[in-house]
């Protein structure tokens, strides 16, 4: 009965694409667009080309960064649909990268599994766990969802601890690739990570472009707009919300293994509480919903805190304060963007461009009078 | 049997903590509608603040009070300049701001005081306490951090029922347009409502933190399990918290006892999803009317 602040307003995430494409369209300028599914490809295709030749120019250290990454940005892209689309929130999503990564790195020491099979079965676990977890959470709401999966986040890593002859406790589990033999004996390490975590990546991506322009998530839009609405128009709400918790645990899990393959181990402290509020933090930073914006993100947390600590170290701080220094401007960060830009690095840009093409800027802020 | 007694005891007493921050979220969510995931990085930060006055003067009831009220103003600091700006906005902004609070102070303290574990003293003695022969697996700090965690509860349900201001402050939750056509100054009280939480953390930092070490982190796994006891109780309901807290330290001093320290965290989960599939709104709230 209190102020609730009002559901019916959309989050961040779209409010700024989506009165540009509806310009588009008013203008009376119907556009004959290739295929989606043909444009998403060529896309990733002109990536894949771009990434190949650049990790090719890249140092070995910024091909594992690019490998980094890669594994971020397809747990990332994961979380942002999950909260961005269907309107459901996850702090726990590092939950689910740990079975991916755990699941992978026990295929390839017990099975020797091929690399890529390895990736779509730590994917099918995490998509099982999640599809668990989703059904045992599918009437929680708000807070209560956000602290059922904050809890899971705390509560799945202490099991590789309680069953150390299993998953190697503390120590962990190794994951040692090696470059395939085709590539030749030359062939770098870092860049085939950096090659197979950005083709990965790229999968992920262009499939969850489809699924967002699918039906499925023109559903999860209605039920993250107006819930009762959607159900009222026939949707089946638990149904549509246990998919997006799977969805997103498949590509926590499948950034969980690309994860296990850069850093060459499994262990429990790398799917600490605090690798899944990073995850939020990239998702909310870029921009929530889109996947352009989980990219951006994930580049923040890749690239920025070496730097951050880079920097500190030069200024005169020690190796114990200036490690926090990175930490103190991921926290002012997110504030700030939160106060002043709420649609993230994706809306600002999206802003700049509609600004470029001086277009009237309607809507943008959500001025509604409440 | 004794070793029942033994675990009951320390569960209750584990569980005042996390009743103590359980209550401190459920006074910030009835008032703002915000869940402050950053309580427990603030009680870490009034902790040290507190270890920096008994380190420097010696007086730990010093340091004590000094930690309260800086949980007071550092509570109706962190309303006025970061909260009330996303009160109106969509309440994922809300979690993002305070998630945004907790990594940044812990990153300073992590700047301020380093990352090193540092040792916190204890109210009173924490050598076990025994009757005859029998061990009773507590110590007199955990009776003083019963005594503390229930009167401080006691006096916040005594200023919520009995005085003006309490009034004032329910109406603020219950509804703050009535409230505020009716003279209510609603900004006051809910900076109000965040000092008071800000002091109930800062009294849960200086009781936990003996038996922990504190560092920047220290109190991360203690504000889960607060959260959770406030889930438990529902979010809306200030005896929920307390009730909410003692049943998850009962539940995981037994889950500790007989099956080992590391599936603590485990059985958090389970009591969880537990309670919440049962009742998705926590024990001790109303089932939630949906507004369409």
């Amino acid at each position: 009965m209190a102020t609730t602040p009002a559901p019916e307003r959309p989050p961040a995430g779209d409010t700024v694409s989506l009165p540009l494409r509806a310009a588009g369209s008013a203008e009376g300028r119907p556009r004959r667009r290739p295929p989606t599914l043909v444009r998403h490809l060529g896309v990733a295709v002109l990536f894949a080309v771009l990434l190949m030749l650049a990790s090719a120019k890249l140092s070995a250290y910024r091909d594992y960064q690019l490998a980094e990454l890669a594994a971020f940005v397809v747990a990332v892209a994961g979380l942002t649909v999950l909260i961005g689309l269907s309107g459901q929130i996850s702090i726990g999503n590092g939950a689910f990268m740990a079975v991916g990564g755990y699941t992978g790195a026990l295929l390839f020491l017990h099975l020797q599994w091929p690399l890529v099979a390895i990736v779509l079965a730590a994917t099918a676990a995490a998509a099982v766990s999640g599809a668990v977890f989703g059904f045992a959470a599918a009437r929680l709401r708000g807070p209560y969802l956000a602290g059922a999966t904050l809890m899971l986040a705390v509560a799945l890593p202490s099991l590789a601890t309680r069953f150390q002859s299993v998953f190697g406790g503390d120590q962990g589990l190794g994951f040692y690739v090696n470059v395939p033999g085709f590539l030749g004996v030359n062939f770098s390490l870092s860049e085939w990570q950096a090659w197979f975590n950005c083709g990965i990546a790229l999968i992920a991506l262009v499939l969850l472009a489809n699924l967002i322009r699918s039906r499925v998530g023109r559903n999860w839009r209605a039920l993250r707009d107006d819930e009762v609405a959607a159900s009222l128009s026939g949707l089946n709400v638990a149904r549509l919300q246990v998919v997006a918790f799977v969805v997103s645990a498949a590509c926590a899990g499948a950034g969980g293994v690309l994860l296990a393959v850069v850093d060459g181990t499994v262990s429990a402290s790398v799917f600490a509480l605090g690798l899944s509020i990073q995850l939020l933090t990239a998702a909310v930073l870029g921009g929530l919903g889109t996947l352009t914006g989980a990219v951006w993100g994930s580049a923040l947390l890749v690239l920025v805190p070496t730097y951050l600590e880079n920097v500190a170290q030069s200024h005169g701080m020690t190796q114990g304060t200036s490690s926090s220094v990175p930490i103190v401007a991921y926290g002012v960060v997110l504030i700030a963007v939160m106060l002043l830009f709420p649609s993230g690095i994706q809306g600002g840009l999206l802003r700049l461009i509609a600004l470029g093409r001086r277009r009237p800027a309607r809507n943008q802020q959500e001025k509604g009078s409440s | 049997m004794v070793e029942f007694l033994e675990f009951t005891l320390e569960g209750l007493s584990a569980g005042m903590i996390y009743a103590a921050i359980a209550l401190s979220l459920v006074l910030i969510w009835r008032g703002t509608r915000v869940l402050n995931y950053a309580q427990g990085a603030l009680a870490m930060f009034t902790s040290y603040i507190a270890l920096e006055v008994i380190d420097r003067t010696g007086s730990y009831w010093l340091g004590f009070v000094v930690a309260i009220a800086a949980g007071l103003v550092i509570g109706a600091v962190v309303e006025r300049t970061v909260i009330r700006p996303v009160a109106n906005k969509p309440p994922l902004n809300a979690v993002i701001v305070t998630i945004g609070l907790l990594i940044g102070v812990e990153g300073l303290a992590g700047v301020l005081f380093t990352s090193n574990n540092r040792s916190f003293p204890p109210a009173f003695s924490i050598t076990g306490l025994s009757i005859g022969s029998v061990a009773l697996g507590i110590t007199r700090n955990d009776i003083f951090t019963a005594v503390a965690v229930l009167a401080a509860a006691g006096l916040i349900a005594v200023v919520f029922q009995y005085t003006s201001v309490g009034l004032r402050l329910r109406a603020t939750a219950f509804n703050a347009r009535v409230a505020r056509l009716l003279g209510v100054r609603v900004g006051r009280m809910l900076t109000l409502g965040w000092a008071l939480a800000g002091l109930l953390g800062a009294l849960a930092g200086m009781l936990v933190t003996p038996s922990t070490f504190l560092n920047p982190n220290s109190m991360d796994g203690i504000f889960v399990l607060g959260f959770t006891a406030a889930v438990i109780g529902g979010l809306e309901s200030p005896v929920g918290a307390v009730a909410g807290g003692l049943i998850l330290g009962v539940v995981l001093s037994y889950a500790a006892g007989y099956l080992g320290g590391e599936v603590v965290n485990l059985f958090g989960l389970a009591a969880l999803m537990l309670v919440l599939m049962l009742r998705p709104s926590g024990l001790f709230s109303a089932a939630p009317a949906r507004r369409v």
